[in-house]
């Protein structure tokens, strides 16, 4: 009963988020300096008057404002993002076809960034003082100062152009026409670079989370209590301190999500990634707005479902969530 | 005074603190040093950096120079950093005080607002505004305040909400001081140092985010900054390497700056070991 | 048997501080002998250095800290010389240890069950069953219910008492020779305290263990010890058994201790106090909800259940009850810090209950606050001065006035004049208490409600803050509503009292009659609960 509530009360408020986001997109648009039809056309589509005017139609753009947002969220939710004039296509269709590729880069930078940012974090605090922790706590510091889209040039001026070793651009070697089990090692090649070069920034801010999180814990009581009980530092550490250390790095990463998402577009440029990051960069090119609005609707959502879990999870591994709020 | 001398024996504090007076020194002595505008071409295009003593870090494919982009580059750094921390904090402080001193439903409103902005991911909606509003300083400025308020605003709400129930506030109402005398005389004071270190951190966060817009072609057309001369190099990495290097060291060095600087307030801001005993 | 070694033998041991501190020595020159079958208390106030050797004891001092002479013989064997392994061999197998906060020093995210187990696991001791087992006849033992269902609750389940009963019980299981108890009854309610000193009294006696406990209560002392070490500044001024120490103490120190245990004077008499009632609360009601949502029903806690009293000038009232009790809530109530959800609250005939905060404000100065802790109570960024005269002048008061006002008061409270320009954290606990009275004066109240506000306070200072609020009273004929858990400092101090229960008072009267002849079951309780009830302080320094 209680998970229910529970899980009702989440979802009414990742409905709530994802509605704000349609209604910040509409008044972005009416906010825009001029014409709205013409923000929903884009660049492309504003000279053809056929198109404008069927849009005006379409989002009732000549009624007053509150028919207009009602349209808006009308169209929007019933699954209609718009047309991209530019690409001749609906903006739903084109964002499905890349979420995918975008999906597979965060989904990997955010394990790849959140183990090794634990593993360190947690050595540094274990060897705290030593020359092991400095050099990982200098390390995060200077690459939680890097900008990503900079690690990722320089990547691949180093391991790409320098040694070779690593593929520069795209998801898979064109007309390559690998199958089954060699597609797959081909992706993993080419995910290498961009999911180091966006999981670097996090992994420098997990480990400095973690480290932290780990100090604070052996410093509580019932760390002192475990020592008088003759429990051995290794298991003091592995049995009372990482456990309690961890959650609170999980609710950080997990809200950190977004992030996550916004670094895609960067990264994804970089390395000709066809996702949606490199989707709203092209439409950012374009002037494509319909594009740009819908790719920043749909990783809002993404991000939503991504909290949405996290929570769920998070109910499972902390004992005493049941009794808080 | 213990302030300074706590500061003082950090030394990568120190360290950052140089950095940070030398990179404004720079960017405010830009004009001097390089009185011609950096749009403007001066030397042979593409040289490499030491090739030409008079261009030490090199010129770009349209002969401009690399160091003169560099030194501009810091006044737009510096400049957006500062100003939309600035707005972003004012932000976060008003809205974060109201919540956490009053509670109940305004609190659970103002809560549900900053919530919202926390949960979108902010670097997309940075960029979408930029977009929509023409990318210039101000849109930028704007944009990146927008998005950075919220962890201030929950950062102030816990600690209003906190020191709104600590007994000396208590006195204060029960002494018969108004709500807006106890926020801005007794409980803002108690909790201005986080936020020193919260914005200090955050001035390094906008500058990463404004390289960042600049670097996706969302800079501001009449200044040069560093996320653009690193976006239009990006093309020719194979070639002039240099192009993309050096501007990309200086936001590295200068974010860098300002964390350390932001770690050292906070360490001295907050010893560890300050007893109760006075 | 050869009646050599004892159990423990500290032995001229001195332990170092850093620079930068008041003192050179956390402790200097201990030494101490703990027999098997033998509670041995160490007393002191705040900074004496009383949990300095156990710290030491069990290797858990922090890494500033370090014994520079001396040895701590455990059974013969120097603890101060082992090497990290095999002290931990001994932690948890020889001797064991108990905290003050048994919440925080429990894991959180493990279950109590596994948390005992695992004293038996690290040891190498049984197998998984056999622990199993002991678990439940540990958890029985220390008198928890239902062992076989609490083993896999969470700390955060049980009250403060179970708590600690799971720290005892863990404590217990390798049967250690010795335990080691630091304050374990100091966050505790007394009913609470009165219940966990007979467990740990009844353990000692039926294991022989020797015990050693660290408090810094002399009512404590006086139902548990068998010998006393009483501590000053990290030096013993004064050791015995518990019979001489208590009764027949040498030292002017531990004299001036005993002197200050509150103990309700029984032959005082106290005039009645007459003349108009000051403030009238009538059928006072206030409930906490909790939770709730869509399918639950909230948590209703009635905090003040029907409380009625009359208060006149001149008089006290202590509000006396665990925590819980609402006692605290009433006080909040009465100063309008909280909302009311029913009843009257009539100050010189007016009912407060209606008025809102800004119609309010302007009454204020009349009822003042003294409040519980003397660290948070004062606003850590603003000068002594600032804070007495904030009030007057937020009342309208000339600047100037106020700041004579709060010169006056200084000296008053028995304070230096030179504290005006000082800052709080310049002053001790007793000293921040007093500048806490004086605010509350400075607006000339006629009632005063005074929350726990020496609880926190060391014995001998909280002596002389209580006479200092008992001299002040008379002198300026105010109302004083007295709040405390603790019974002895209300008899001692307040002319009737109220015992609240679960929000409601359950008993009212002259302090004699309550504390000599109470009729409630919940009073009976209460008093019996009294630590050292039977030993009278008054006789032993006379």
């Amino acid at each position: 009963m209680k998970t229910l509530e529970f899980l009702i009360q989440r979802l009414a408020k990742a409905a709530f988020v994802v509605l704000g986001v349609v209604i910040l997109n509409f008044l972005l648009i009416q906010l825009a300096p001029g014409d709205p039809a013409a923000v929903l056309a884009g660049e492309a589509g504003a000279g053809d008057e056929q198109f404008i005017a069927q849009l005006r139609a379409q989002f009732g753009l000549d009624q007053p404002l509150y028919v207009q947002l009602l349209s808006y969220l009308q169209n929007v939710l019933s699954g209609d993002l718009g047309y991209s004039y530019r690409n001749q296509v609906p903006v739903a269709d084109l964002i499905m076809e890349r979420l995918p590729a975008t999906l597979l880069l965060t989904g990997s930078a955010f394990l790849f960034s959140l183990v090794l940012g634990i593993v360190l974090g947690v050595l540094a605090a274990y060897k705290r003082g030593s020359l092991g922790d400095s050099l990982i706590m200098t390390g995060a510091l200077i690459f939680y100062a890097t900008p990503l889209f900079w690690v990722a040039l320089m990547a691949v001026l180093v391991f790409s152009i320098h040694l070779d070793w690593l593929p520069p651009f795209d998801m898979e070697s064109i007309g390559a026409g690998y199958t089954g089990w060699a597609r797959v090692m081909d992706i993993a090649h080419h995910l290498v670079l961009p999911t180091v070069t966006l999981g670097l920034f996090f992994t420098a801010v997990y480990t400095r989370l973690t480290r932290a999180s780990m100090l604070e814990v052996m410093n509580l009581d019932f760390v002192k209590t475990a020592r008088a009980k003759g429990v051995p530092k290794g298991r003091i550490i592995r049995r009372h301190v990482l456990r309690n250390a961890i959650l609170p790095v999980f609710t950080f990463a997990s809200v950190q999500a977004g992030q996550l998402v916004g670094g895609a577009v960067l990264t994804e440029t970089v390395f000709a990634w066809p996702g949606i990051g490199r989707l709203m960069f092209d439409a950012l090119m374009q002037r494509d707005y319909p594009v740009l609005l819908g790719v920043f609707l749909v990783t809002a959502a993404v991000v939503v479902l991504v909290n949405l879990v996290a929570d769920l999870l998070y109910r499972f591994v902390d004992p005493r969530i049941e009794t808080a709020g | 005074m213990s302030f300074l001398r706590r500061y003082a024996q950090n030394v990568g504090a120190l360290i950052g603190l140089a950095i940070l007076v030398v990179v404004v020194l720079v960017a405010l002595a830009a004009p001097v040093l390089y009185p011609v505008s950096p749009w403007q071409g001066v030397g042979e295009p593409l040289l490499g950096p030491f090739e030409d003593p008079a261009y030490p870090l090199g010129t770009d494919l349209l002969g401009r120079d690399i160091a003169a982009g560099i030194a501009y580059g810091a006044r737009v750094s510096l400049l957006i950093g500062i100003i939309s921390t600035a707005v972003a904090v004012v932000i976060g402080v008003a809205l974060g005080a109201l919540a956490g001193f009053y509670g109940g439903r305004v609190d659970d409103m103002l809560m549900r607002f900053t919530e919202f902005f926390q949960t979108i991911p902010a670097f997309a909606m940075a960029v979408v505004l930029v977009a929509i509003f023409s990318p210039n300083i101000t849109s930028i400025t704007l944009a990146i305040a927008v998005v950075s308020w919220p962890p201030v605003a929950r950062l102030v709400r816990g600690e209003f909400l906190s020191l709104r129930s600590r007994e000396f506030v208590q006195a204060a109402v029960v002494v018969g001081q108004t709500g807006p005398r106890i926020m801005a005389t007794q409980i803002l004071p108690n909790a201005i140092s986080p936020i020193i270190v919260t914005a200090s951190l955050m001035v390094a966060t906008a500058i990463l985010t404004e390289s960042s817009l600049s670097f996706l072609g969302l800079g501001d057309r009449n200044m040069m900054s560093w996320g653009f001369m690193i976006g239009a190099a990006r093309t020719m990495l194979r070639e002039a390497w240099w192009l993309s290097v050096f501007p990309g060291v200086a936001i590295l060095v200068t974010v860098l700056a300002i964390n350390l600087i932001g770690e050292g307030l906070n360490d001295a801001m907050n010893p560890h070991l300050r007893g109760r005993k006075g | 048997m050869k009646p050599t070694t004892p159990l423990l033998k500290v032995d001229n041991l001195s332990i170092e501080l850093p620079a930068g501190f008041d003192r050179k020595y956390a402790v200097e020159n201990l030494s101490y002998t703990l027999e098997a079958g033998e509670i041995l208390c160490v007393v002191g106030e705040s900074g004496s250095g009383k949990s300095m050797t156990a710290n030491a004891i069990m290797g858990l001092l922090p890494s500033y800290l370090k014994p520079s002479s001396g040895r701590i013989l455990l059974n013969g064997r120097d603890l101060l010389v082992m090497s990290e392994q095999e002290l931990a061999r001994e932690r948890g197998r020889t001797v064991s240890m108990i905290f003050q906060e048994p919440l925080s020093a429990l894991n959180p995210l493990m279950t109590v069950g596994e948390q005992i187990a695992e004293v038996m696991l690290v040891h190498g001791e049984g197998d998984a069953r056999s622990r199993d087992e002991r678990v439940l006849e540990l958890l029985d033992y220390v008198g928890l219910p239902d062992p076989a269902s609490l083993r896999h609750s969470y700390p955060f389940r049980l009250s403060g008492g179970q708590r600690q009963r799971v720290m005892i019980a863990m404590a217990l299981a390798l049967e250690p020779a010795m335990l080691i108890a630091d304050e374990p009854t100091t966050a505790l309610d007394v009913t609470t305290q009165a219940q966990i000193l007979e467990l740990i009294r009844r353990i000692q006696r039926a294991k022989g263990m020797g015990v050693l406990f660290i408090t810094h209560d002399f009512g404590v002392v006086a139902d548990i010890a068998d010998k006393v070490v009483v501590m000053e500044k990290g030096l013993i001024v004064e050791q015995g058994t518990a019979d001489d120490v208590l009764n027949r103490p040498q030292h002017p120190y531990t004299r001036r201790l005993i002197a200050a245990v509150p103990h309700p004077d029984e032959s005082a008499t106290r005039a009645e106090a007459a003349g108009e009632p000051l403030l009238e609360v009538r059928n006072l009601q206030k409930t906490y909800r909790s939770g709730g949502g869509l399918f639950t029903r909230p948590r209703i806690v009635k905090a003040v259940d029907d409380v009625s009293f009359t208060l006149r000038r001149g008089e006290t009232l202590g509000v006396v009850g665990e925590s819980g009790s609402g006692k605290s809530t009433l006080g909040r109530c009465i100063l309008k810090l909280t909302d009311v959800d029913g009843g009257e609250i009539r100050y010189r005939g007016k009912d407060l209950v209606p008025l809102s905060q800004a119609a309010f404000r302007p009454m204020r100065r009349h009822l003042q606050m003294v409040f519980q802790d003397p660290f948070a109570s004062l606003n850590p960024r603003h000068t002594i001065g600032r804070i007495l005269t904030d009030g007057p002048v937020a009342n309208g008061v000339p600047m100037d006035e106020a700041q004579k006002k709060a010169r006056d008061l200084l000296a008053l409270v028995g304070l230096d004049p030179s504290a005006y320009d000082r800052y709080p954290h310049e002053f001790s606990g007793g000293q921040r208490q007093r500048v806490g009275i004086a605010r509350a004066l400075a607006l000339d109240p006629e009632l005063l409600v005074a929350d726990e506000s020496v609880s926190a306070l060391d014995v001998s200072v909280q002596a002389q803050v209580l006479d200092l609020m008992q001299d002040l009273q008379k002198k300026l004929d105010i109302a004083v509503i007295f709040i405390t858990h603790d019974l002895r400092v209300a008899a001692e101090v307040c002319d009737k009292i109220a015992v609240m229960y679960r929000g409601a008072i359950v008993e009212a009267g002259p302090p004699a009659e309550v504390f000599n002849a109470p009729r409630h079951a919940y009073t009976q309780k209460l008093i019996a609960a009294i630590p050292g009830r039977h030993w009278n302080p008054r006789a032993a320094v006379a």
